[in-house]
């Protein structure tokens, strides 16, 4: 199959709909597509995408100078991916939203609305969604007039987020549970509000953004190792992927090209990641449903796992060991064999204990058919990782759109049909087992030489898209230098903006007790999201 | 279930002394014998995510594993500040945080102490001066122990809070 199989129908349907293409790119933001477009056609473009069963990934906006915008919206199909592109005058900042042909463009959208004062004027809902009331309404932090340490927003007795407009539910035996920002466990902030008739759930509303940090306006002016530090902190769980798809992206638009070696440690440290983060929540969810023994076991041997990375790379998670060019460390002989020697060890352990979570019907009874999320919601909403996985999704980028070094390896990829916590827990376990056969792998094929390359300034506005496959799924890192080889827009689409919305919907006709577990088996990133 | 006690047997008990040195071990006992005077046993922490990237969650979840068993010594983390004795904050404590931040404060019963855990929670850390955040802990509240380390490692969680024990009861 040729890559971009499906770009020329694509081209040929817009010609019909006379959506008029201003050209095109292979180049600009390689191995991604760029199509060039009118505003107006901004809306219609995506329908034509949608008949072609392309899916939406991100959207994403630049200040290009005082009078423009840059829009970019992102979509994939069969691995390759399209930025389509239109320029927007910010005198009259208004667009045509995505979100009534793609669901998954909604808080998004409501993102670039509250960060750069666009209005998308067929949007389902105009509410606020990153910003509270921090700052003012007519603020915009993504323009560049605004201040990266604007002290307005400071204020010692800060207002609430008063007067959201949450959906409302009326009747007789209706009654509503609010829910955070801080919770009862050990966990982020972020607000549910619950509408449930007895112990029925009728709906549930999210409201995010409560540890919005301003990670995008405080990337601007950063070094390519500050942006690389930044990353590995948009969330902690992913610091090593999320700080992979920045050095992609920013390598990329240096035409950088790191030595093969430090692309193989990198995928090692990405597995080890995938692998802990997994076995911490299978024991979580097993948790939630008072399962204490696999909290125990499962927490032991994350424990034990982060201990081998503080060994090895002097980071129980991994942070600061990606750098612009490669890796910081190296692994040496004997720290192979002890690799692989774990590698064994833990997969015996994971097998003997889903044998036994399997055998368990308390279990069985608490996670079948929970959750459920049908294959068709899936798609719509567009979800990611083990979530959609879990319910026929059947994507990974590792497999779907090469990167190195997994071409040169045996990428498998778990899919179910059922999509209840059951099956996102199997998959969660299906993915530990394949990582260590990858890792297994990396380690026989690993190649010699240095582990980093001396970094190269980009050209003034050199631009780069970064993507890979984060524990959660998809991740879409986009940066644009300035002429001093310093950020000037950095843009990371963590898998959460997509998953998150999802919970409002398999939590339907479910228990209020059961959302806990619902919720850890999707375990949406809250600082991933806010940004 | 025979496949399950036996895992339990053969597992055995993981939970290790504290530190490979005896010194915090003799802390640690130092430390319980204070928490069964002052506190009847039990030492309450509620953790509260200011902002936090959720590294330093997972490292207090760390302190939870059984190979820390932090609950041995009498610490344990609650639900709610009105059973708590300390609060342990995370994160540079973002702007849409800072509300919550000091109703739950104001919801702990005195006496009470605050914790400042990670860099962040310091002084912001890497997000210090940005538009979206207060610069740690202190620009609200007056922490009693700063834990540094992005994140702390468990090791290092566990010793501030047996220090932050022993300087109240030990004079």
């Amino acid at each position: 199959m040729n890559r971009f199989d499906w770009l020329s129908e694509l081209i040929a349907r817009c010609e019909d709909e006379h959506i008029l293409l201003r050209g095109g790119s292979a180049a600009e933001l390689a191995p991604a597509h760029v199509l060039n477009l009118d505003v107006e056609d901004w809306g219609r473009f995506a329908e034509v995408a949608k008949q072609q069963v392309i899916r939406w990934c991100a959207i994403w906006a630049l200040q290009q100078d005082d009078e423009n915008l840059l829009l970019n919206a992102c979509f994939e199909k069969e691995g390759d991916y399209l930025v389509v592109r239109a320029p927007l005058e910010l005198r009259s900042p208004v667009l045509p939203s995505h979100t009534p042909v793609y669901p998954a463009a909604n808080r998004p959208e409501r993102h670039m609305q509250d960060m750069f004062g666009v209005l998308f004027s067929n949007h389902p809902d105009h509410r606020r969604w990153t910003r509270h009331q921090a700052w003012s309404e007519e603020d915009y932090p993504l323009r560049k007039n605004f201040p990266a340490s604007n002290e307005k927003s400071k204020t010692v007795e800060p207002a609430t987020d008063h007067h959201y407009n949450f959906f409302q539910a009326q009747g007789a035996a209706v009654y509503e549970i609010p829910v955070g920002p801080i919770h009862a466990g050990i966990i982020e902030p972020g607000y549910f509000r619950f509408q449930a008739v007895g112990e029925r759930v009728l709906n549930l509303e999210e409201r995010l953004g409560y540890v919005h940090k301003g990670i995008e306006k405080i990337a601007e002016g950063r070094d390519p190792a500050g942006l690389t530090k930044l990353a590995g902190r948009i969330s902690g769980d992913t610091t090593l992927a999320h700080s992979w798809a920045a050095c992609m992206a920013m390598e990329r638009a240096a035409k950088l090209k790191i030595p093969a070696r430090a692309e193989y440690i990198r995928a090692l440290l990405a597995e080890r990641e995938r692998v802990a983060n997994h076995l911490g929540d299978i024991g979580a969810v097993c948790n939630d449903v008072g399962f204490a023994f696999a909290f125990i076991q499962f927490g032991r041997l994350r424990e034990i796992w982060q201990r081998t990375n503080m060994e090895m790379f002097h980071h129980r998670m991994l942070m600061d060991v990606m750098i612009p060019g490669g890796v910081k460390y190296d692994l040496q002989g004997a720290q192979i064999n002890e690799l692989q020697q774990q590698h064994t060890d833990l997969k015996a352990e994971v097998t003997e204990l889903m044998e036994i979570l399997d055998n368990n019907t308390s279990l069985e009874d608490r996670l079948l058919n929970t959750g459920v999320l049908s294959p068709e919601l899936a798609e719509k909403l567009g979800v990611l990782g083990y979530v959609g996985k879990a319910s026929g999704i059947d994507y990974d980028v590792r497999r779907d759109h090469v990167y190195a070094p997994y071409g040169q390896l045996t990428v498998e990829s778990p899919c179910y049909q059922y999509g209840d916590v059951a099956s996102r827990v199997r998959v969660r376990a299906d993915e530990i087992f394949q990582s260590l056969k990858l890792m297994d792998e990396m380690l026989t094929k690993m190649p010699e030489g240095e582990i980093s390359i001396q970094w190269k300034q980009p050209l003034a506005g050199a631009e780069g898209i970064g993507i890979v496959e984060g524990w959660r799924g998809e991740i879409i890192s986009f940066v644009r230098f300035d002429d001093a080889g310093r950020i000037s827009r950095f843009y990371s689409r963590d898998p959460s903006w997509l998953n998150w919305p999802a919970i409002e919907q398999l939590i339907h006709g479910n228990i209020v007790p059961d959302f806990p577990v619902c919720n850890k088996s999707v375990n949406g990133s809250y600082s991933g999201h806010d940004l | 279930m025979l496949k399950l006690l036996n895992k339990i047997r053969k597992t055995g008990i993981v939970t290790e002394p504290v530190d490979r040195s005896a010194e915090l071990d003799a802390l640690g006992l130092e430390v319980k014998s204070i928490i069964d005077k002052h506190y009847a046993g039990s030492f309450a922490i509620r953790a509260v995510d200011a902002g936090s990237c959720n590294a330093c969650e997972l490292e207090i979840h760390a302190l939870n594993n059984p190979l820390y068993d932090i609950e041995r010594f009498g610490v344990h983390f609650v639900a709610s500040p009105r059973h708590a004795d300390a609060l342990l904050v995370t994160g540079p404590v973002s702007c849409h945080m800072s509300a919550a931040l000091l109703r739950v404060w104001r919801a702990v019963p005195e006496p009470k102490w605050l914790i400042a855990m990670g860099d962040c929670a310091i002084d912001g850390g890497e997000f210090a001066g940005s538009y979206a955040v207060m610069d740690g802990v202190n620009t609200l509240l007056k922490a009693d122990v700063l834990i540094p380390g992005c994140p702390p490692t468990p090791a290092l969680i566990l010793r501030a809070v047996l220090q932050l024990l022993q300087g109240m009861h030990s004079r």
